[in-house]
């Protein structure tokens, strides 16, 4: 472990040695574009035959709080980007500061994703026993407007009339929504411990114009998963969103 | 060491160009283009992606090594996707019917 930064004797120069690191994560990456890539394959040949079910399933999946959790991921990543600047030019003060504001968001994210497992805990749509697709327009909530409530209730009716299987179909939507987005969760997870150590070491004034590896490192797994977000985003919430409207 | 540093401008517009591309994503998924939803939700996401990869990650900057890896990590995924999707696009329909477990207690309350 290169811990501050001195060269290691099969390196030749310090700019190899950091080079080495950036493409060993990338191939890192890469491995974990495959694994994530497999997930959005399976989701893929699965809309394509249950089509329905996908669109009445993602139709249930709340926007607004999809298009707040994308815009704060993606305002982590630009923190994140500006953390690895400051270890550049080597500013001491502000790196621990973009450390803290990357976390902060990142947590934030996690809220915003409990919030929505919450309801769709609320609405039995768990995959399982209880899972019932009919749930949430059977029980609506307080204040519901009558007009959404009926396009909601057409939509599911259409769906059983397109689909007699709905309700297992959509079991099929929401196993993938829970394993992709939870899998997703777990890297946000591992992200935010990578950030606390980031944070102890750069409130230690490591990381400096001439050695900012760890940043840049972490920055380049924190900014891959801002990139699976941003399809997982496309996939599960926005494709079919016109029917329920 | 002759590392690129990247100017917090340059984040400042990218942050900017992937908070209007979700703006613009979301519009689009409100509005009714019938099949060229997904593709129009698609291209606005591989657009987003590519700025985060090349900006924030630094490939444009990168080394040509380490860029190689970058695009092939992307030919290997086109490989999985596409050589994967060329066979179930062109099979008989699935069977629809689910085992009969899953068939649960889903039914309307009449209004």
């Amino acid at each position: 472990m290169h811990r501050t930064g001195e060269l290691f004797g099969q390196y030749q120069t310090l700019e190899q040695q950091k080079d080495s690191a950036t493409l060993g994560m990338w191939i890192f990456i890469a491995t974990e574009i495959l694994f994530f890539g497999g997930l959005f394959l399976t989701y893929t040949v699965n809309r394509r035959y249950y089509f329905t079910a996908f669109g009445v399933g993602g139709n249930m999946l709340d926007l607004a709080l999809g298009t707040a959790n994308t815009a704060v991921l993606i305002a982590s990543s630009f923190t994140m980007a500006m953390s690895v600047w400051c270890a550049q030019t080597t500013r001491k003060k502000f790196l621990p500061l973009f450390l803290i504001l990357t976390m902060a968001l990142g947590c934030v994210f996690l809220g915003i994703k409990y919030v929505e497992y919450k309801q769709k805990f609320d609405h039995h749509l768990i995959p399982g026993h209880s899972f019932d697709i009919t749930y949430a327009v059977n029980h609506p909530a307080p204040g519901t407007s009558p007009k959404q409530l009926a396009s909601e209730r057409e939509e599911i009716e259409n769906g059983f009339a397109a689909d007699p299987y709905l309700n297992a179909h959509a079991q099929l939507y929401f196993s993938l929504y829970f394993g992709m987005t939870g899998l997703h969760a777990l890297h946000m997870i591992v992200g935010v411990g990578l950030l606390l150590w980031l944070l102890r070491e750069s409130l230690k004034g490591r990381f400096t114009a001439s050695y900012n590896t760890p940043v840049e490192i972490v920055g380049l797994y924190w900014h891959f998963v801002d990139i699976v977000w941003i399809y997982l985003f496309a996939l599960l919430y926005l494709i079919n969103r016109h029917l329920g409207s | 060491m002759s590392e690129h540093v990247v100017s917090p401008k340059i984040y400042v517009v990218i942050l900017l160009a992937l908070l209007l591309g979700t703006f613009l994503t979301v519009a689009a998924a409100l509005q009714d283009f019938g099949r060229w939803n997904i593709v129009i939700a698609l291209a606005i996401a591989t657009g987003k992606a590519t700025l985060v990869i090349l900006y924030f990650m630094h490939a444009r900057y990168m080394r040509g090594r380490t860029q190689l890896v970058i695009i092939a990590a992307f030919f290997w995924l086109a490989i999985m996707l596409s050589l994967t999707l060329t066979d179930y696009t062109t099979r008989a329909p699935q069977p629809r019917g689910p085992s009969t477990q899953l068939i649960s207690q889903a039914h309307f309350i009449p209004s």
